[in-house]
């Protein structure tokens, strides 16, 4: 499938660039961008319909808001390997008067971002505000939002969630990154969730699972499956199970790289597993 | 002095509902949130005519503020209502990040303000809230003073592009701006000339502070009394005009002295014009339950609390 070894390209590329952009500064957030890698390169490259160029209300166009905005690494990488800002930018990740803030923001007017994210739990509900103003813009296109696991104990998210099910908010596909893992440890460990699907079934969302958050094949059909579930009444929630620090043998299943950059040699390890694709920065 | 008529009292909060009415009308961009509070913030009318525009949220003010973010991304402008400290203390952060950091075009509309919320007592009362918006790099914050003022600036706010917080108040009062003044943010309003004195209040001290004018008056001290309706960007110049030729000032609010208009007149004073000053504020306490009259009394809010400061401050000229 041509499409997806394209795909698998961008992905292998994306790593490297979160592991340099990391590296360089010493610090930043690798793991969960390393394990969302390709779920954000199928949205971008396959999933989302966007136009060209940017405008902050995205008439016409799907538009995605990060929520865990700590994962930045992966979104700056992916929004300039598609085109919003020059990919040289990416050097300037978390330096001083850089438009790629440790967090993602508007304020320095950096393409491709609406909104503000870090202080957790905040972004379905302005996703969901989006999604109201494309209602009323009678404008078809739809919502996209990715949340962490450890994110949603924020008690914000299930006001959202109540309101995105009560009032039939079917224009918004909220991804939950399901890799069991947070700051302090294992999600299970440090306040277990319980049945997150249960939860949001309660809820009265409709849920599907991608058991292999990391095959973009299964990403790319599940995403798809999930656009073809919007429209119908129902908010839809995919749960995507995803391996943090994907990629990079040493970084997998462990919490050790949620915030943490590699040193010298590691970095020279790590990009010895991902091969140079389309030219780094 | 000039004198000034009250054409019957009212509420500030139903100033607000009907700017929304007329918002309604006349902008297809506005559209109201509420958590739960729709018959308190007098916003019904603009419910029945806008239905589509209307979001009931729930009692889940963060949710409503994330909502109001997302909304401006479709060219929206968002008018969220709930109590005052439902509208700042409690979402702060979503505040923060989701409006103010991001450079939304919300309209954080706040009922309720200050101590004259009366007998639901100071776990609605808030004191702080003031303070706590205009510390947010870019939120510009107004405290109008009646009915008609607050009509006024409820859609005079609709034009301005950027996260505004409007505060205004429960209990019905005197409503004695004239009903076609054009409101502009951050234009201090000159309602008295005087020489000895001047007096800056906001909200609901300004009606106190001409009553106080007036009583000074027949004690032969000529106050000057400017209504700041905008606390943030305040309006420097009408002040430091006022004092320079008074020489002294009393700030009057229905905040605590801390973080409120007379905090930010001290400030922009020490730098530019050192003045004494006075304050007519809440001394750093909550309050309590108690009619709003009871209230203003007991913490120091209303027409002699001024006149006392005004005495006090011509000592130390």
């Amino acid at each position: 499938m041509p499409k997806t070894e394209e795909l698998q390209d961008i992905v292998l590329q994306t790593r490297r660039d979160i592991l340099r952009m990391v590296h360089k500064v010493n610090s930043g957030h690798p793991g969960g961008s390393l394990g969302c890698t390709e779920f954000f390169v199928a949205l971008y490259h396959e999933i989302m319909e966007l136009k060209d160029g940017f405008d902050m209300d995205g008439y016409g166009e799907d538009l995605f808001f990060l929520s865990n905005g700590h994962i930045s690494p992966v979104y700056y990488s992916v929004l300039a390997r598609k085109g919003y800002f020059p990919v040289e930018e990416l050097n300037t990740f978390r330096l001083i008067d850089s438009r790629l803030q440790g967090h993602p923001t508007t304020h320095e007017g950096l393409p491709g971002i609406r909104i503000a994210s870090g202080s957790l739990g905040q972004g379905m509900s302005v996703a969901l505000g989006a999604a109201e103003a494309k209602k009323l813009n009678g404008d078809k296109s739809l919502i996209y939002s990715l949340h962490g696991d450890g994110e949603l104990q924020e008690g914000q998210n299930w006001e959202a969630i109540m309101y995105a099910a009560g009032n039939k908010i079917d224009n918004l596909i909220a991804t939950i990154d399901l890799n069991g893992k947070q700051i302090d440890g294992a999600t299970d460990d440090v306040l277990p969730m319980g049945d997150i699907k249960a939860k949001f079934e309660a809820f009265g969302w409709d849920v599907l699972e991608i058991k292999e958050g990391n095959d973009m094949q299964a990403v790319v059909k599940g995403m798809q499956e999930a656009k073809s579930r919007t429209g119908k009444g129902k908010p839809v929630c995919v749960l995507l199970h995803t391996v943090m620090g994907n990629g990079v043998d040493f970084m997998m299943y462990t919490h050790a790289w949620h915030g943490k950059a590699p040193n010298d040699e590691q970095l020279e390890n790590a990009l010895g597993q991902n091969a140079e694709t389309l030219g780094d920065y | 002095m000039t004198k000034y008529v009250d054409q019957g009292k009212n509420d500030t909060r139903s100033g607000y509902g009907a700017g929304m009415t007329e918002l309604g009308r006349t902008n297809p961009n506005v559209v109201a949130l509420c958590a739960d509070l729709v018959g308190s913030l007098k916003i019904q009318t603009f419910i029945d005519e806008n239905p589509e525009r209307f979001f009931q949220v729930g009692i889940a003010e963060a949710n409503m503020m994330g909502i109001a973010a997302g909304l401006t991304i479709g060219g929206k402008i968002p008018f969220t209502g709930t109590f005052a400290n439902f509208s700042t203390g409690r979402v702060y952060d979503q505040i923060r990040q989701s409006i103010a950091y991001s450079g939304k075009n919300v309209k954080i509309c706040a009922s309720h303000a200050g101590i004259t919320l009366g007998e639901d007592g100071a776990t609605h009362q808030i004191l702080e809230d003031i303070g706590l918006m205009k510390m947010l790099p870019g939120m510009v914050v107004i405290n109008p003073c009646d009915y008609n003022q607050t009509k006024a600036a409820t859609i005079a706010i609709a034009d301005y592009e950027g996260p505004v917080y409007l505060r205004f108040g429960r209990p019905k009062v005197a409503n004695f701006t004239p009903v076609d003044q054009k409101f502009e943010i951050g234009k201090a309003v000159m309602l008295s000339e005087g020489t000895d004195v001047t007096i800056v209040a906001t909200g609901h001290l300004v009606w106190e502070s001409l009553i106080a004018a007036e009583a000074l008056e027949a004690q032969g001290i000529s106050a000057e009394v400017i209504n700041i309706h905008t606390i943030k960007p305040l309006d420097a110049a009408a002040v430091l005009k006022s004092v320079k030729k008074t020489g002294c000032i009393v700030t009057a609010e229905e905040h605590n002295y801390l973080g409120g208009l007379g905090e930010s007149i001290a400030g922009m004073l020490a730098t530019q014009h050192p003045t004494p000053q006075e304050f007519v504020a809440t001394q750093d306490t909550f309050g309590e339950s108690g009619t709003p009259e009871q209230l203003m009394e007991k913490y120091g809010l209303n027409n002699k609390a001024i006149e006392k400061a005004v005495l006090k401050v011509l000592t130390r000229k």
